[in-house]
């Protein structure tokens, strides 16, 4: 237990991880706001899907510290009486698990197909490579959105609600699996050649066990740091799409929903209805991009 | 008085536990003409000297001691713009790598003319003319045509040719070439410094030669510094030394010349390799590598003292002479 | 040169070709394109004369040809939703997206490429610290997220800028452009800070590792070493040398800033493509984003080749074989 508290304190990634005050502090509110995700329906002060509970008398009630009497709501009320301070638990839920979703699935693809292109190599590896790069010459966004668009089209108008989650999660999904593809491909064809993976071959492992047991597991630092960069770009995505209106429905809002929400009471002054929201992702975003920065930084100290 | 003076020179890397140490205590003198060869294996600190000398040590490092003069004034503690002044003007440089040395995105001529004229008042005209007697002078052949060619059009020796005429355009008294010949064809080496020597004898410029090819200071240099682990371990005339040197480091280095008439085989290798800055041993640093080692080397660093035209820092030139 | 210009020519066409495809079988995705044309009391037969008059009972390769050759002439159907031609209904609202992408991108390059310098030599000073950690913020904002804090704080707030539309427009022509009026430049400014201000935290990033890059190299410690004045290695060496990526990266961003204008004319109800592109998608107006589509990877895939040839012409390295050619 000492020994390893000591190789931990002793490696260069706690030192440089214990020497950067913003990383730990990057660290520290990605967590906390992780926690209070998973943790909404314990500690919010109100369900702010349960119907019953809001009453529209409530509405349009300013945060605590600047209302006259009422002092229920911490960061003020929207326009149907719903807490912004439970709404945005309950959104930063349903964000950080979309954007993990995506994620998941991007890796996984990504993965998978850049394995496939680095082993089997040949027209297989070019027609994943092209793929790649025709996409990867098009913003993220706008695949996202594009893929979102024709799924929903084909969907039934009855069941789009429901299915919005998973449909805006493959679409994110589908529009990140490049950035991974290429690293894994990279590494893959460095290991591939390499004197143990001959070795397995030559004894007859199946390929699949060679890609999985002994190329995969060189390919996740690099694909770690992505992934992480990754989850911040999945947030800002699936927010986007949600403030255009074509994410998540208003039923269930995610952060981005209940920004599109309150826009609409900007200008009649009532700002907390969409600042909260808004600062609460752009913190959540800040320091995931700061803990993906260092992490990239402290894998690859040449990038620096 | 001589023309460049290091004295006590120590420069120092400041890194997360410690400051390592890559020139520990460095003196040496040049005189005007003259050839000083500093030779010694990568790491030793010949470089670093070279770049303390033109101030132009790569941060984080810094010169933590000492004094540089050159012709008597004291060069070390001047401002970012006189230590400017000096280089190219005063003490020209010559890089290991002609293939890096030169900026892809300008011609050659471009960066002649540039150089010339942060060095003096001539006019565009006149010096673009200047230009092209340097690169005639420095062999480079249809010259008046190549002067307008980009640095990736010339081979490698040409290119080092290049770089000559750049360090030579202002007409320095001191040239430091760093490893000038390291980066080119053996066939090209010789020619390259067949070069530097034609010139500085023709305009009495002296040269500071750093290698860590003991061959090329036989053939080159007055006068050689060998370093070794960031001191000088041996310093005096090339004759003196090649004939009788003091060190066991020096001696190892001149075993590995090859020589005509000598079998391959005979070539030693000095076992070992030199310590990286943050292990240097306590007392004489060559002391894990040295055939002659005894108990006073662990303990003790030897410093510097004459043997004839020369001076070694080894504790065996003691015992040689209490044995007489 | 030709050659290598005439193979990127090839492969541009051949990523059109794709993107044509895909474009094409969207339509075949969603359902019957009759069905979304007409009403409900159309009879069977009418619809049968429709779908004739379309051509959607030709083989299907006869009807991507003919796709691809109308797109090719600038004719992408009749939108579903608006019963308008929509190259008209693009063409219309293109004029309000190019004037706000370019006057962003130049926003994003006129400050991007200064600070980048700046925090590349002055790496350590306060202001370098201040400006890399407002790029972060620039970087993790969402877009639509600085908009509304503009939009909060200009227009809501000190009511200085307007929050919504392009203002007073003059047309030239089929060009409606903002640009001439007081009224349209004041509209400008909050839409091109919020889409410029992205592009210019990535230039400025960029600009900074690509000096800091540089600066190590030999050829700049030996500029140094040849007592050339520190603004000459400073600006006229190494800035030459960092900015080359920098060409290739602002190019290509321009895709996708004419991308996330979509978000930029949704916050402030700007009457450009993107807008245009996001209706379509919320009505499935299929004809409009296909065309859409296929502009953008025109505009992409155009820029692109421009960037490689520009390429070329900076670098000499590249016009090795061409300078031999009459060096000899």
């Amino acid at each position: 237990m000492g020994g390893m508290y000591r190789r931990v304190v002793d490696s260069d990634l706690w030192f440089s991880f214990s020497r950067s005050p913003t990383v730990v502090v990057a660290t520290a509110v990605t967590t906390i706001m992780m926690m209070a995700a998973l943790f909404a329906p314990l500690i919010a002060p109100q369900d702010p899907f349960d119907l019953t509970s809001l009453s529209i008398l409530d509405a349009h009630i300013p945060p605590a510290w600047m209302a006259a009497d009422d002092h229920r709501f911490l960061l003020g009320s929207d326009d149907q009486g719903r807490d912004v301070l439970s709404a945005i638990l309950y959104g930063a839920r349903i964000s950080i698990g979309v954007g993990f979703a995506s994620i998941a699935l991007a890796l996984v693809l990504g993965v998978s197909l850049g394995l496939l292109a680095g082993y089997i190599g040949g027209r297989l590896d070019a027609l994943i490579m092209r793929t790649a790069e025709i996409q990867l010459s098009f913003p993220t966004i706008l695949i996202a959105l594009l893929l979102n668009g024709v799924m929903r089209s084909i969907l039934p108008a009855e069941s789009q609600d429901q299915l919005a989650i998973p449909v805006l999660i493959v679409a994110i999904g589908i529009s990140g699996w490049v950035q991974y593809a290429r690293t894994v491909r990279g590494t893959t064809l460095v290991e591939k050649n390499k004197e143990y993976v001959q070795a397995a071959r030559l004894i007859g492992i199946h390929p699949v066990m060679i890609m999985l047991r002994h190329i995969l597991p060189n390919t996740m630092g690099p694909v770690l740091v992505i992934a992480t960069i990754h989850l911040a770009v999945a947030i800002i995505t699936e927010a986007t799409l949600s403030f255009l209106g074509v994410g998540v429905p208003p039923t269930e809002p995610s952060l981005g929903t209940l920004i599109r929400i309150g826009n609409d009471f900007l200008f009649s002054g009532e700002w907390w209805i969409t600042m909260f929201p808004g600062a609460a992702l752009a913190i959540l975003v800040l320091a995931v991009n700061l803990l993906g920065d260092w992490l990239r930084d402290a894998f690859n100290p040449k990038l620096r | 008085m001589a023309l460049l003076e290091v004295d006590r020179l120590r420069v120092e890397f400041p890194t997360r536990r410690r400051a390592l140490v890559a020139v520990d205590d460095v003196s040496l003198a040049i005189e005007a003409g003259e050839v000083l060869g500093v030779v010694g294996e990568s790491g030793a600190g010949k470089s670093v000297t070279g770049a303390a000398i033109i101030g132009l040590i790569e941060p984080p490092g810094r010169m933590a001691g000492g004094e540089i003069r050159f012709d008597g004034r004291r060069i070390d503690h001047l401002s970012d713009e006189e230590k400017r002044r000096i280089r190219g003007n005063e003490i020209g440089s010559v890089f290991q790598d002609p293939l890096t040395s030169l900026n892809p995105l300008f011609t050659v001529g471009q960066q002649l003319v540039e150089t010339i004229l942060a060095h003096s008042d001539r006019s565009a005209d006149d010096a673009r003319r200047h230009a092209l007697r340097l690169l005639e002078d420095v062999g480079i052949p249809a010259a008046a045509h190549r002067i307008d060619s980009y640095p990736h059009e010339f081979s490698g020796g040409m290119r080092q040719r290049v770089v000559i005429a750049l360090a030579v355009c202002a007409g320095p008294r001191l040239i430091i070439a760093d490893e000038p010949t390291t980066a080119l064809d053996v066939s090209i080496q010789a020619q390259i410094i067949a070069l530097l020597k034609r010139l500085c004898r023709d305009q009495g410029t002296a040269i500071m030669l750093i290698t860590h090819d003991m061959g090329v200071i036989a053939e080159t240099a007055d006068r050689v510094a060998v370093m070794y682990a960031g001191r000088i371990v041996e310093v005096g005339r090339v004759r003196q030394i090649l004939r009788a040197p003091a060190h066991p480091y020096t001696t190892g280095l001149m075993d590995a010349i090859p020589r005509l008439g000598r079998d391959d085989a005979d070539l030693a290798q000095i076992d070992g390799a030199m310590p990286r800055l943050h292990e240097i041993p306590e007392g004489c640093a060559f002391h894990s590598r040295c055939p002659h080692a005894f108990d006073l080397c662990r303990r003790r660093r030897p410093v510097l003292q004459a043997t004839g035209d020369a001076a070694a820092a080894c504790f065996l030139i003691d015992q040689e002479r209490s044995d007489d | 040169m030709l050659a290598f210009i005439l193979k990127r020519l090839l492969q541009s066409l051949l990523v059109m070709f794709f993107v044509a495809l895909i474009a094409f079988s969207m339509f075949q995705f969603v359902g019957d394109p009759v069905h979304q044309m007409v009403g409900i009391e159309t009879t069977l037969e009418e619809r049968e004369e429709l779908r004739e008059a379309l051509g959607l009972n030709d083989p299907i390769l006869v009807q991507f040809s003919r796709f691809v050759l109308d797109a090719v002439t600038f004719d992408f159907g009749i939108s579903y939703q608006h019963k308008k031609p929509v190259a008209d209904m693009i063409l219309s609202r293109m004029p309000a997206t190019l004037e706000l992408a370019i006057f962003s991108a130049l926003l994003a390059l006129a400050l991007g490429i200064p600070m980048g310098v700046y925090t590349g030599l002055r790496r350590n000073t306060l202001l370098a610290h201040v400006l890399m950690t407002v790029s972060l913020a620039g970087v993790s904002l969402p877009t639509f997220l600085i908009g509304i804090l503009l939009i909060f704080v200009f227009a809501v707030m000190l009511g200085w800028l307007p929050s919504f539309g392009r203002g007073e427009v003059i047309d030239l022509g089929w060009w409606s452009t903002g640009l001439l009026t007081v009224a349209g430049l004041k509209a400008l400014i909050l839409p091109s800070i919020t889409l410029g201000l992205f592009q210019m935290t990535l230039i400025m990033r960029l600009v900074r590792s690509e000096m800091l890059e540089v600066l190590r190299t030999d050829f700049i410690k030996f500029a140094r070493a040849r007592g050339l004045p520190e603004h000459v290695v400073n600006f006229r060496h190494a800035l030459k040398n960092a900015l080359i990526p920098v060409i290739t990266v602002t190019g290509l961003q321009l895709g996708s800033i004419i991308a996330f204008a979509i978000i930029t004319e949704t916050v402030f109800q700007w009457p450009g493509m993107g807008l245009l592109f996001l209706q379509s998608i919320q009505t499935v107006d299929i004809p409009i984003m296909s065309a859409y589509l296929i502009l953008i990877a025109f505009v992409v895939v155009a820029i692109n080749l421009v960037v490689d040839v520009l390429y070329y012409v900076i670098d000499p390295r590249l016009r090795a074989t061409r300078s031999a050619d009459s060096g000899a």
